[in-house]
């Protein structure tokens, strides 16, 4: 009912988790280049186990807790860096910004909103777009940011999103969407609403043109998101632990006034309802994702490198 | 019983000043009716001339608006009701059949409220489950299959948020419904007749014309769900109405809604009548419109539009930010 209601509480989820991420900011503005290092004596706790766990240590492990498996929120670049084959990525229309359609304005304005955004991730908005190779398969790539105000997708994310799967069609490529988003952007209301109806509409020409879609879900995925694209995938897969809902659990309990049990809207959970086809932990994604495709899209495993799409 | 809003008390007095001399057969009551009903009428304009954001609001969830089910009724012929999703069950949030409009047949679909306790037990205040979504999703196929156009009339306050619904997938229903209707080979014509509640409303709402009734709202989220998120107050949902740009006359401004219907003077629920003979031509002259075209033409149009909406800056230069 409420898309954004589920904004809040990764608001929220973003104060609790301020220092971290600050200490992480001042990083990426420090180090665009080189590979990001933890300064020594920060730490995180783990919010499964409750471990205090170096950061470095928790970086290294691609932010997954060396004690307990639970995945924390990744940041896209290390994602992007995760799955694609080194120096193969090339950005899509990374100078695209949001405007301000409607003019909103809360208690703060949007376009300042959007500034401090901006100053505080280092991105321009909250989804990275592009082409590179996975294990040498040249395929669409879009990774959500969940740090730019909560993932929320505006115009931007539906623009970038569909320029990215509407190029896909034109050279035959894969899509793989990897989301993590509170829902749509509530700064540019229908715009954003109407974001929900432009990706699904690309991703059905997807289908016609027999390319596959998947549809990563990390944590987490709600609201217009989930609601669009991050379902619509020919194999849904999901991080483990990510909350992945339509409503988010707050609005859920303010609704039937009641308690939710554990776990639900959990990926496990999902899983179990028949949601999402596999959960695959951070470590096993590239190589499950391209197993997938060659699979689906019938190449040869034997040599990675040598792989050229089937349908060029 | 009729129920009046806040704003219209001024009309409920002279409603019950008319029905108390109607009763009576005095000469001089007679003609003390007459002018209640001319006074009701330039109170109506006055009241309806300057009417805020919010009371518009008020209005587009008044209680005595018509519903779908109500429209169905007076602006088809031999509507044909059907039931259920084959899936899991039939969702009564969701009317839809097949009919016949000015000779033609159609396939239509709406979100259903209730007009009391019982039927909003039935129809959970309009807010449909997945299977309501399926169900829309079978009938759209259904249209497809044997070329019928397809109407749909909105009015939510959104998909339901409950925990049976997130299990069944309410996500997923909805998603997959954009999906199909961006790409449904029949012409779609979309109205929002009372709520347009975000995605839940969305999900029967992609098509080739959309259109709003003058007094509707159309947003991603509820004003009171902004107001709470962003004011942290859900009592500043007025203000959030109006930030939210969500009345039928600003998204004709924004070009997010093809058209404007109007409505009789004091709103849709003062001349049912009225306002479904306006749907009615509505629908008759957009599917002559929409008929004329060739398919591939027509889903290109439809894609096209989709496409279009958004606002974004490109050029670094440009960046005011």
């Amino acid at each position: 009912m409420k898309f954004c209601f589920d904004l809040e509480m990764l608001i929220k989820d973003l104060c609790l988790n301020e220092e971290i991420k600050m200490s992480e900011n001042k990083q990426e503005q420090k180090s665009n280049k080189e590979k990001r290092s933890v300064p020594l004596g920060v730490w995180n706790k783990c919010d499964n186990c409750h471990e205090i766990l170096y950061a470095k240590e928790l970086n290294q492990n691609k932010k997954v807790c060396a004690i307990c498996g639970y995945h924390f929120k990744f940041d896209a670049w290390d994602r992007i860096n995760l799955l694609i084959d080194h120096e193969t990525f090339i950005e899509y229309d990374h100078e695209m910004t949001s405007a301000d359609p409607i003019k909103f304005e809360d208690l703060k304005m949007y376009k300042d909103r959007i500034k401090s955004a901006m100053a505080k991730s280092g991105r321009k908005d909250a989804v990275i777009t592009g082409e590179g190779k996975l294990s040498g398969l040249k395929l669409g790539l879009g990774v959500m940011d969940f740090s730019f105000l909560g993932g929320s997708m505006g115009s931007v994310v539906g623009e970038k999103l569909t320029r990215l799967i509407e190029n896909s069609i034109k050279e035959k490529m894969p899509v793989i969407i990897v989301s993590t988003s509170g829902g749509a952007r509530m700064q540019e209301s229908m715009c954003s609403l109407m974001q929900m109806a432009k990706v699904s509409a690309t991703l059905a020409k997807l289908s016609e043109a027999r390319l596959p879609f998947i549809s990563v879900l990390a944590d987490p995925t709600t609201g217009g998101v989930s609601a669009s694209f991050a379902m619509l995938g020919d194999i849904n897969m999901a991080e483990p632990n990510a909350l992945i809902a339509f409503a988010g659990p707050r609005v859920i309990e303010q609704t039937i006034r009641q308690k939710l049990p554990e776990g639900f809207q959990r990926t496990e959970f999902l899983k179990e309802h028949g949601m999402i086809d596999m959960i695959v932990e951070r470590e096993n994604m590239k190589h499950t994702l391209s197993r997938t495709l060659k699979i689906l899209l019938n190449l040869n495993y034997s040599d990675g490198k040598g792989v050229k799409n089937a349908k060029n | 019983m009729k129920n009046y809003l806040e704003f219209e008390k001024p009309i409920a007095d002279l409603h019950s000043k008319i029905s108390d001399f109607s009763n009576s057969d005095n000469v001089n009551c007679r003609k003390m009716v007459q002018e209640c009903k001319l006074e009701l009428n330039r109170t109506r304009k006055e009241i309806f001339k300057n009417l805020t954001t919010w009371e518009k609001v008020q209005l587009a969830r008044h209680p005595d608006r018509p519903y779908a089910k109500d429209y169905i009724t007076s602006i088809t012929d031999d509507f044909l009701q059907l039931h259920g999703d084959r899936l899991y069950a039939d969702d009564e949030a969701i009317i839809g059949g097949i009919a016949k409009i000015n000779g033609k047949s159609i396939m239509i679909i709406g979100h259903q409220k209730g007009r009391n306790v019982q039927e909003n037990m039935r129809c959970n205040f309009g807010m449909p489950h997945p299977e309501g979504y399926r169900k829309a999703l079978r009938l759209m196929r259904m249209a497809e299959k044997f070329n019928l156009p397809l109407i749909t009339l909105i009015d939510t306050p959104g998909a339901y948020p409950g925990i049976g619904a997130e299990e069944r997938g309410q996500a997923e229903a909805i998603a997959q419904n954009l999906k199909v209707m961006a790409n449904l080979k029949v012409p779609i014509i979309c109205i929002v007749i009372g709520e347009g509640g975000s995605g839940g409303a969305l999900a029967i709402g992609v098509g080739d014309t959309l259109a709003m009734l003058e007094y509707t709202i159309y947003s991603v989220i509820s004003p009171e769900g902004c107001a709470s998120i962003l004011w942290r107050d859900a009592s500043m949902a007025p203000k959030a109405a109006e930030a939210l740009k969500l009345l039928a006359e600003d998204l004709k401004k924004l070009h997010i809604i093809d058209k404007v219907l109007k409505e009789p003077l004091g709103g849709a629920h003062n001349n049912p009548k009225k306002i479904a003979q306006t749907i009615k031509k509505f629908i008759i002259s957009e599917l002559e419109k929409l008929e004329k075209d060739d398919l591939t033409f027509l889903l290109t149009k439809r894609y096209n539009k989709l496409r279009e909406v958004g606002e974004f800056m490109e050029n670094k230069s440009l960046g005011t930010f």
